[in-house]
């Protein structure tokens, strides 16, 4: 915590135990149940507004509630005539700079924050870890160039650390939102790329939603962040650089369903290491917290998936692949055995809010 | 059988009436009806959203027609709800405020308001040929650019051609304003109401051409193949936003003013006194406008513009609050040591202080740059503009149309059913809006077509959705009253609040042409200083004699139903080159008006003296 705010912090806690009750939102949704550094930094400038504003309501309140019971017409007034004041410079005066002066006490905060927020120092010299954020309708593409691994819908982070994100569309804006552990930032198509970091306290698995209006399905674009500790995460690094493609399945249906997969489905969708394809890079599939990153995970819904996409999700660029039902349940055998890493979000130890 | 006959012609002479009228009393009431009728329509989509979100995983409409309803709610609300309401206002009453006897242009009054409604229907026709719009009202691009289907074509088109009417009106109100006062009533005498016009007549002016740019980067885009904001071709998406809210900002303090003038004069009629801080009020209008247009970006900080272009964007925007606050007290302190009468008026301009200080309040929040990463696009948002537009434009409009009621239709919206149509619909606004604020930190993005099960956002989108019923049912009762005071209530009176402007001093309805003799303005609230003074009526600055009033036209109408027409051709002529017929015939019809304006010479008609005193004497 910084500067002024810092400072200010104990004077808050008040309002925050009065504002927002425990039940105020899901555990790893909800801005107002911070997991890291972005979201918590927010939620204290958000107090720090809303405790200048509640002061400024009062005092308005005050002045209309006893505007509004002293001088209502009473009956038998009604031919009274009011003296007809034209103002007073000296009130005028201290609605004017009273104001003034609150607005600067939130401003520097405010400043403060946005600034730091935006910082984008240390970058990969020092081993920061950096992170290639691609929005594509109805699903988010994870790329760690530095690792050379890449991987779609679930994002695996170190937890005390900053995590910087390079972040783009491939189609549409899209706009990338963890409300737990940091503020949003827009994925632009073209040559805007912006930049953001995620400092995620805990471990935990964390809801991530798309926040940028990108089409029929954009309420149905959600993703996780899975914090892990960092030797979870270098392990999980390193299980994603080892991962082979062309590994045989063990069972009889999983390995026709790769056969199935490589027919129908590699041109879209890649095993390892890939740049941002039409669809989601699969690898470790088999750990996912979700399908389409709506559905709960099972083969049924799997299944269900690969065979009407579009009526999970409307608009999606997954249509008229038309697999067969015995196809399609040997093509989910085979996805749901991709299970590439030992660190997987049941291992995380804080998975309270998921589901 | 021939009773029949006579009453259609009489039927067929009112509308013909109407669609030739120059008349800016008669214009008020075309713009009312067209802006009630989308409000009505608007506010149906709003209940189908507030249904469809009833409850987790809900599929009461699909994804795609929820994504079309949002849009026409939010593009109907502004643009052909709320802007033509206000100009039916500002019509109706800021001639008769200012002592004139007309606007300054009264054919172009009838053109800006065809425009809109042509505009205005040729966007609502797009329901019935494949699909409404469905990016948004702010269309963003590349989601806007590449919608299949026709409906943002509809979007571009429908608002380019209601948005031409709007800055006709706009820069017809400006022109009156300034021209057409009576003699004495000088700029720091023109009662709030005006002044708000004035100024929200310069915005529209100055904001409305960007997004007429806008509008036309993006119909080359769709329909010409051009590439201002496609990526892949070295456009650029984000200049369509910037475009949308240069005007789409200044366009909130558009809506809002005029309403902000309203209360003004409200308060000021209904505490008996004087407006405190007539000057302090009239230079915060004037800042709010000026600072309205340097504070766009707010809508864009997470689009990534950098931390020092956010922070300046933030700190202009908290800068809005200083004028704003300094209206709020000062509507505190005219109600102070006043004598409060809570008439229906009253009392939608009493619920609006709190309601929009909340507004206000969320938006000062809003503006800190840093905590809208976590505010932007999510329902804290839709909770915050809906407590300003809502909270400040609707309730000004119920407001003004209360107290101005009489003026326009010459009777008194039944005060009882008046305040029955009020608490619904308040409480309802409360409980619809309130609650979102938490949804929004909840973590519930706006825009979103269902939410599911273990979000903990059940509840609180089930208590908004059984407000929204509520508001519904306020805005049928205030409909009951229309119908009931026109068939129940008797003629009202000249002056029926004891109010203070010079519309209270001629007869309710206005005859048609406003003031038999222009009146002398002696000071502020000129009315009240002749009351005071002992005097029933104004005092003339002129002797009677006769007036010049314009002739009626069609044309008006057939240059906005020319454009209606070409519209068609442009969206269509992408799938066949013979829709060129249409643009050709539209263009033609359009252009062939405008020639036959220009070329033929219309003088008006003089109404003469012993007319007029005839007249006067018959009223009295």
């Amino acid at each position: 915590m910084i500067g002024l705010m810092g400072k200010l912090r104990p004077v808050f806690i008040f309002s925050v135990l009065a504002l927002f009750l425990a039940g105020c939102g899901e555990e790893n949704l909800s801005a107002l149940k911070p997991k890291g550094y972005g979201a918590e930094l927010l939620l204290d400038l958000m107090m720090i507004s809303i405790a200048i504003m509640l002061f400024v309501f009062v005092i308005v309140m005050a002045i209309y509630t006893f505007v509004l019971i002293r001088y209502r017409r009473k009956k038998g007034e009604e031919d009274f005539i009011p003296k007809q004041t034209e103002g007073n410079k000296s009130l005028e005066i201290i609605w004017t700079v009273i104001p003034i002066l609150l607005l600067l006490i939130l401003a520097v905060p405010t400043v403060q924050a946005t600034f730091d927020l935006a910082d984008e120092q240390p970058r990969s010299e020092d081993g920061s870890i950096t992170i290639e954020v691609t929005g594509n309708q109805y699903w988010w593409h994870f790329n760690y160039p530095d690792q050379e691994v890449s991987t779609s819908q679930d994002l695996y982070i170190p937890t005390g650390e900053r995590v910087y994100l390079d972040m783009t569309s491939s189609d549409v804006i899209h706009s990338f939102w963890v409300p737990s552990i940091a503020g949003k930032m827009d994925t632009n198509p073209g040559g805007n790329e912006n930049t953001m970091y995620l400092e995620a306290y805990e471990e935990g698995v964390y809801w991530g939603h798309c926040a940028e209006l990108c089409g029929p399905s954009h309420s149905l674009m959600d993703f996780r962040v899975v914090a892990v500790s960092s030797e979870e995460y270098d392990q999980w690094i390193s299980d994603m650089q080892n991962i082979d493609a062309e590994a045989t399945p063990e069972t009889a249906s999983a390995q026709d369903g790769k056969a199935a997969f490589e027919n129908s489905c590699m041109g879209c969708h890649a095993i390892g290491n890939s740049p941002a394809g039409v669809g989601p890079n699969l690898s470790n599939f088999g750990n996912r917290t979700k399908i389409a990153g709506i559905l709960d995970y099972n083969k049924e819904n799997l299944v269900d998936w690969i065979m009407n996409p579009d009526e999970i999700k409307p608009g999606n660029k997954m249509q008229g692949y038309n697999v067969s039902e015995e196809e399609a349940q040997q093509i989910a055998d085979y996805l749901m055995q991709l299970d590439h890493t030992e660190v997987t979000p049941e291992t995380v130890s804080n998975s309270s809010g998921e589901e | 059988m021939s009773n029949a006959i006579a009453q259609q012609r009489g039927l067929a002479a009112a509308i013909w009436d109407y669609m030739t009228t120059v008349d800016h009393k008669k214009i008020a009431h075309l713009y009312l009806v067209s802006g009630g009728l989308f409000f009505l329509i608007g506010g149906l989509e709003a209940m189908i959203i507030r249904i469809q979100l009833m409850k987790p995983d809900n599929d009461f409409i699909s994804a795609g027609l929820y994504n079309e309803m949002i849009t026409m709610h939010g593009t109907t609300m502004i643009f052909l709800a709320a802007m033509p309401i206000i100009f039916a206002l500002m019509n109706a009453v800021v001639p008769l405020q200012i002592g004139a006897r007309d606007v300054a242009f009264p054919f172009l009054n009838s053109l800006g308001f065809w425009l809109f409604l042509f505009g205005g229907l040729l966007l609502n026709v797009s329901w019935f040929t494949g699909g409404a719009p469905d990016a948004g009202w702010t269309n963003y691009a590349p989601l806007s650019t590449t919608s299949p289907g026709h409906g943002i074509d509809y979007y571009v088109m429908g608002l380019q051609i209601s948005g031409a009417g709007t800055l006709i009106g706009g820069i017809n109100f400006l022109v009156t304003i300034i021209n057409m006062r009576a003699p004495g009533m000088t700029y720091m005498r023109m009662p709030l109401f005006t002044w708000t016009s004035f100024i929200t007549s310069t915005l529209i002016l100055f904001a409305f051409p960007a997004l007429t740019v806008g509008l036309f980067l993006m119909m080359f885009d769709r329909m010409f193949g051009s590439a201002f904001f496609d990526v892949t071709a070295g456009g650029n998406e984000i200049i369509w936003e910037h475009l949308f809210w240069i005007f789409g900002h200044p366009e909130v303090y558009i809506l809002i003013l005029p309403l902000f003038g309203a209360f003004s004069d409200i308060i000021s009629t209904f505490s008996k006194k004087r407006l405190f801080g007539y000057s302090a009020m009239v230079f915060a209008t004037v800042l709010i406008g000026f600072l309205g247009f340097m504070v766009w970006a707010h809508h864009m900080f997470t689009v990534g513009l950098g931390p020092i272009a956010n922070s300046i964007f933030a700190v202009s925007t908290m800068a809005i609050a200083v004028p704003t606050g300094i209206k709020i007290f000062n509507w505190l302190f005219t109600m102070w040591g006043g004598s409060i009468k809570m008439s229906a008026a009253m009392l939608w301009t009493v619920a609006f202080i709190p309601s929009f200080t909340i507004g206000g309040m969320t938006g000062v929040m809003l503006a800190s740059a840093a905590a809208d990463y976590q505010y932007h696009d999510t329902y804290f948002v839709v909770g915050h503009f809906h407590y300003v537009i809502v909270g400040g434009v609707v309730f000004g409009i119920f407001a003004a149309l209360h107290y101005w009621w009489p003026k326009m239709f010459g009777k008194v919206l039944n005060e009882k059913l008046g305040h029955w149509a009020f608490w619904p619909f308040f409480i309802g606004f409360h409980l619809t809006f309130f609650i979102q604020h938490f949804l929004g930190l909840m973590g519930m993005p706006r825009r979103y077509w269902t939410y599911f099960e273990g979000q903990s956002l059940a509840t609180g989108n089930m208590i908004s959705t059984v407000g929204a019923f509520f508001m519904a049912l306020g805005t049928l009762i205030f409909l009951y009253n229309v119908v009931y005071t026109a068939i129940k209530e008797p003629r009202a009176s000249a002056d029926p609040w004891d109010g203070r402007t010079l519309e209270w001093s001629i007869p309710s309805t206005p005859p048609f042409y406003n003031f038999k003799q222009t009146p002398l303005v002696r000071g502020l609230d000129p009315l009240w200083i002749e009351k005071m003074e002992g005097r029933k009526g104004i005092t003339p600055a002129e002797p009677l004699g006769d007036i010049h009033m314009p002739n009626g036209s069609i044309l008006p109408f057939l240059m906005s139903f020319g454009l209606f027409i070409a519209g068609f051709g442009f969206i269509y002529q992408v799938d066949h080159n013979a829709w060129f017929i249409a643009v050709a015939v539209g263009m033609g019809l359009t252009l062939g008006s405008m020639l036959t304006r220009s070329l033929k010479d219309d003088l008006g008609y003089h109404i003469h003296k012993e007319d007029l005193i005839e007249k006067g004497e018959g009223k009295e």
